[in-house]
């Protein structure tokens, strides 16, 4: 019960201060913090880009974890519509001259319509099922992406044209970096509305459990689609925005690896954790960068942390660690 | 017919090394309800260690045993120092924490191996049989044997030793087993063991065929995770025959339809399966308490 | 807990001093490389990142360029195009490099053209497909041959056994598709006619299926297999094992003495266009290419008792160009770049590089051999009057 929402939930102990630092708008402005203090501590370009990778990530892993923390449901094919995401803003401008930002709309319209279409008979499915047919879908999508050369370039890839705002060409990896930053920001804002919602609360009761929940009438069908098709829709901009900020694209983006990846971030971050979804992003994304000192021997390293964080965070950084603060406290 | 036959000698070979490695998976989710992702690492090292024995001077059917009995230390090295301590987290947990192992081990095998691509001699040369128009490699009928051999010595334990029913109990139910005397931890540990042992073996008979390298793990745990749940997942005769059907498919989809969609035919056909049989083939639906 | 902080914050204090002491001591001109040292293409990165370590070690021993040590910042991408971007702004204002080696990959390649581009760093790739130096962009040069004069060799050894009717078999990963499609151009212009396409994925270990096809295809009179890494082997392997009679082209993508050891016997009578590198021992003491492929080879297989790749020979040939042009502009990274594309007879592994502003590679055909596999070793085929 108590490991979707460790980050809202109430210290009893800590008294009003724990009550204020419980509420969304506190959850905003730890992350809100987060995303504007670094920078002044940045010495060159390369820590914004960095950033900005991981904002725009955790836009993804944010999605996810509603799908997987909230609504209890494991997918590992989400790298799918990430690359969805990227490819439309890379196709769509470039070959029939649709603005950017229109095509990040279609790719979000086109994602949620391929959840909504491949969730109503996946869904049906429980646990590893769900898992192996969502993998399955999400390699389709990469097979496809690599495969047909005259439209996506291959497994080479194909430049993304710059998004141009008012005639001003969003560029460098400063820029991106609050708009990464503000975009997760504004998707945390929705996902903790969401989990707030009477939709949230069906959610949780289909993770605890599908058949008390459908018991007690909650239209389970329905709103596990829902919240795949919500992740969906987040993964889809995620990758548009990292599409953008890259210039290029490759089927990569879409590949097994990255579907694993973005599922390691949330189960390390926290399930039930909206800041738990930004803080696992943090950790896969400068983790191998603040590694490379041990050249050869990183993936070793890398592996064994995450080994390691799972064993003594098994909840996830940001529960344990919240549950342990509120053990002491 | 000839080209049908080809196909099939081609499904059946790569199936039976799914199926190993989907045995793997059931195995180790029967006694303890984890995916191990680390399942096409045990292949990678069997198939390492037996190359790099060799190459330092060690007799091959010699090495393939040392390769054999070091992957098994590691299967148990990785329930005793990464899954025992994590004992109680949720599934997800586990399963990440697999995939931290095999990252691991990759890690390791890039460096204490090399990244280069080896082989292994065929144990009965590689002059090409014909079978009614189609060329077979001897060592195909290895593999297909070798996977024979070890589906019937898990059917003779689980069926003819008290401790293999003691494992048995232990998946049906970890709690009444525990109640009825069986050391779970224990059964636990030993079915990471045989997960181990069956993967290099594995590794050893194919890497005559297939070539190995540190990272041919990744795509062997993918396919061979798909295979067991196409099987049913927990259910071994499941895993085998989901691996097999896996392999033709690839093979059959290569040969009439599309060489290019090959491994989407396999994926297609899984989620068609899946979606009329929502528990694989051999699975049986799981009642929820609440 | 304020303890256990301070020692952290004393410990990167202490690291960082050490690092500017380094740095103040000798002044040092910073190269970097992106390679792909783990992952898909990890047979492209591993021996590149020896060579460049290997060499940028004697160049130092040696005194180093115009009196400067060379410092050498390598990072591993993995293959992923995402990854090198991110390490490629890392090498260039983080690290600050002068100039940088590697991208062993297309894909990893074109994602982080625009910013060397951008910063105007020398880039001087290890990717193969033509589409990076065509167009010509400024700082974007490649040292190995493009997958389209690999096709044209080998259709001109067809040209020469008069056989126009052949089939494809590629790897579906960025190397083979680019080289299909690049033959499939070509083709026309030898009166080559591409009858049959079969592919397979990276990481496949049996194309029995595929090569059925082609054996039973009528008409096919030769095998093309645009491939690297293990699929070649086992292509080749299968291909014995079939018994399929046609001749056997393998690509520049095999590219070690070891795809002889791992496709064994079944490698006898494959024909592939590859550098000099390959039969170093074999050139006859006028080739002016000898004494450096001599020399390479042997620096190489004592150094990692590996034998030599010709992907190891790009990493030296990038890095050698790189060093002539730091000699001769200083570490100023446009004066570098200028000197680069000033590059004229310089004797690389893979052949004569003449740079120009149109041409960023500078190689030509000559600069591929046609080699044929006898008795599990290298045979040069005479090329006659072409």
């Amino acid at each position: 019960m108590t490991s979707h929402s460790p980050d809202i939930a109430a210290p009893p102990a800590a008294g009003l201060l724990a009550r204020l630092a419980s509420g969304k708008l506190a959850v905003l402005l730890v992350l809100a913090l987060l995303v504007a203090v670094p920078p002044l501590f940045f010495p060159s370009g390369f820590y914004y880009r960095v950033g900005a990778i991981v904002w725009i990530l955790a836009i993804a892993t944010i999605g996810l974890n509603l799908l997987m923390g909230f609504a209890g449901q494991v997918s590992l094919g989400h790298a799918g519509f990430l690359g969805i995401g990227a490819y439309a803003v890379a196709l769509l401008p470039s070959r029939y001259g649709i603005h950017g930002i229109a095509a990040m709309v279609i790719g979000a319209a086109l994602s949620a319509f391929i959840a909504w279409v491949a969730g109503r008979p996946i869904l049906r499915l429980r646990g590893h099922y769900l898992a192996v047919a969502t993998l399955g879908f999400g390699i389709l999508i990469a097979m496809v992406l690599t495969n047909e050369q005259w439209l996506t370039g291959g497994p080479d890839g194909m430049r993304v044209p710059r998004l141009v705002l008012f005639d001003w060409p969003v560029r460098g990896s400063d820029t991106w970096y609050w708009i990464g930053g503000g975009a997760m920001l504004i998707a945390a804002w929705l996902a903790l509305n969401l989990v707030d919602s009477p939709t949230g609360r069906a959610l949780r009761a289909i993770h605890d459990s599908e058949v008390a929940a459908r018991v007690i009438g909650v239209d389970v069908a329905r709103y596990k689609l829902a919240a795949f098709v919500i992740s969906a829709v987040y993964a889809s901009v995620a990758g548009s925005l990292l599409a953008f900020f890259d210039g290029h694209i490759t089927p990569d983006a879409a590949g097994f690896l990255r579907s694993v990846e973005l599922v390691t971030m949330v189960v390390i971050g926290g399930m039930g954790s909206v800041v738990g979804s930004v803080i696992g992003t943090l950790v896969i994304v400068v983790l191998p960068q603040t590694l490379t000192f041990l050249s050869d021997y990183k993936h070793i390293m890398v592996g064994a942390f995450i080994m390691l964080f799972m064993i003594f965070l098994r909840a996830g950084i940001v529960p344990s660690l919240a549950a342990l603060v509120r053990r002491r406290g | 017919m000839a080209e049908f036959l080809q196909f099939a000698f081609s499904g059946l070979t790569v199936g039976a090394v799914y199926a190993l490695v989907a045995l793997g998976f059931t195995l180790i989710y029967n006694a303890s309800d984890v995916i191990n992702f680390a399942q096409g690492e045990f292949v990678m090292l069997g198939g390492m260690a037996t190359v790099f024995l060799s190459l330092a001077g060690v007799p091959v059917p010699l090495a393939a045993l040392i390769a054999v009995a070091a992957t098994t230390v590691v299967g148990l090295a990785l329930y005793k120092l990464a899954i025992d301590p994590a004992r109680g987290a949720s599934a997800v947990t586990l399963i990440i924490i697999t995939i931290g192992a095999s990252i691991f081990l990759r890690g390791v095998a890039s460096i204490v191996f090399d990244k280069r691509f080896h082989s292994l001699p065929h144990w009965f040369g590689d002059r090409p049989l014909t079978v009614a128009g189609a060329s077979v490699l001897p060592q195909s009928l290895v593999v297909l044997a070798g996977a024979l051999v070890i589906v019937v010595l898990l059917w003779a334990f689980f069926e003819r030793t008290l401790f293999g029913k003691a494992v048995l109990a232990t998946a049906a139910n970890r709690v009444a087993a525990k109640l009825s005397g069986i050391d779970t931890g224990f059964v636990v540990g030993f079915s990471f063991a045989v997960s181990a042992a069956i993967g290099a073996v594995a590794g050893v008979l194919v890497t005559p065929i297939t070539l190995t390298s540190f990272d041919v793990g990744t795509l062997l745990a993918l396919k061979g995770f798909a295979a067991a749940m196409l099987g049913g997942m927990g259910h071994p005769v499941g895993a085998v025959v989901g691996g097999l059907v896996v392999g033709l498919l690839e093979a059959f989809g290569a040969g009439y339809i599309s060489s290019q969609y090959k491994d989407a035919m396999a994926f297609i056909v899984i989620l068609a399966v899946l979606f009329a049989m929502p528990n694989g083939l051999f699975g049986r639906t799981r009642i929820e308490r609440v | 807990m304020a303890g256990w902080t301070r020692r952290v914050f004393a410990g990167a204090a202490a690291a960082a001093l050490m690092a500017f002491g380094a740095s103040a001591a000798q002044a040092q001109i910073k190269i970097g490389a992106v390679l792909s040292v783990t992952g898909p293409a990890s047979f492209l990165g591993d021996p590149s990142k020896k060579t460049l370590e290997i060499y940028v070690e004697q160049i130092n021993a040696a005194g180093g360029i115009n009196g400067q040590r060379l410092q050498l910042i390598i990072y591993d991408d993995g293959g992923d195009a995402n990854q090198a971007r991110t390490f490629a702004t890392r090498l260039i204002e983080d690290d600050k490099i002068v100039a940088m080696v590697g991208g062993s990959t297309t894909g990893t390649t074109m994602a982080m053209i625009p910013l060397f581009e951008e910063a105007r760093i020398p880039f001087i790739s290890l990717g193969g497909a033509i589409q990076i130096i065509d167009p010509v962009r400024a700082y974007t040069f490649k040292t190995p041959h493009t997958d389209r004069m690999a096709c044209e060799k080998i259709f001109q050894d067809l040209q020469r056994r008069r056989l126009t009717n052949i089939a494809m078999i590629s790897g579906t990963d960025g190397f083979g598709a680019s080289m299909h499609d690049q033959c499939v151009a070509v083709a026309p212009r030898y009166g080559v006619t591409i009858a049959h396409t079969e592919r397979y994925g990276p990481r496949d270990s049996d194309m029995t299926p595929q090569l059925t096809n082609i054996r039973n295809r009528q008409g096919v009179q030769a095998v093309v297999n645009a491939g690297f890494g293990q699929g070649p082997a086992i292509v080749t392997r299968n291909y014995a094992q079939l018994q399929v009679p046609h001749p056997l082209y393998q690509s520049h993508g095999v590219a070690s003495k070891q795809f002889i050891d791992l496709a064994g016997d079944a490698a006898n009578g494959v024909r592939l266009p590859a550098s000099a590198l390959l039969v170093a021992s074999m050139l006859p003491d006028s080739d002016p290419q000898k004494s450096v492929v001599v020399n390479y080879a042997r620096t190489f297989e004592q150094k990692t008792g590996q034998p030599v790749s010709t992907f190891g020979g790009h990493a030296y040939d990038g890095l050698m160009i790189l060093v002539e042009a730091i000699k001769k502009a200083g570490a100023d990274p446009r004066k570098i770049r200028d000197a680069i594309e000033a590059t004229r007879g310089f004797m690389g592994t893979a052949g004569v590089v003449n740079m120009s502003a149109t041409d960023h590679m500078g190689l030509d055909l000559t600069a591929f051999r046609m080699l044929e596999i006898r008795n599990r070793d290298w045979t040069i085929v005479p090329e006659g009057g072409s």
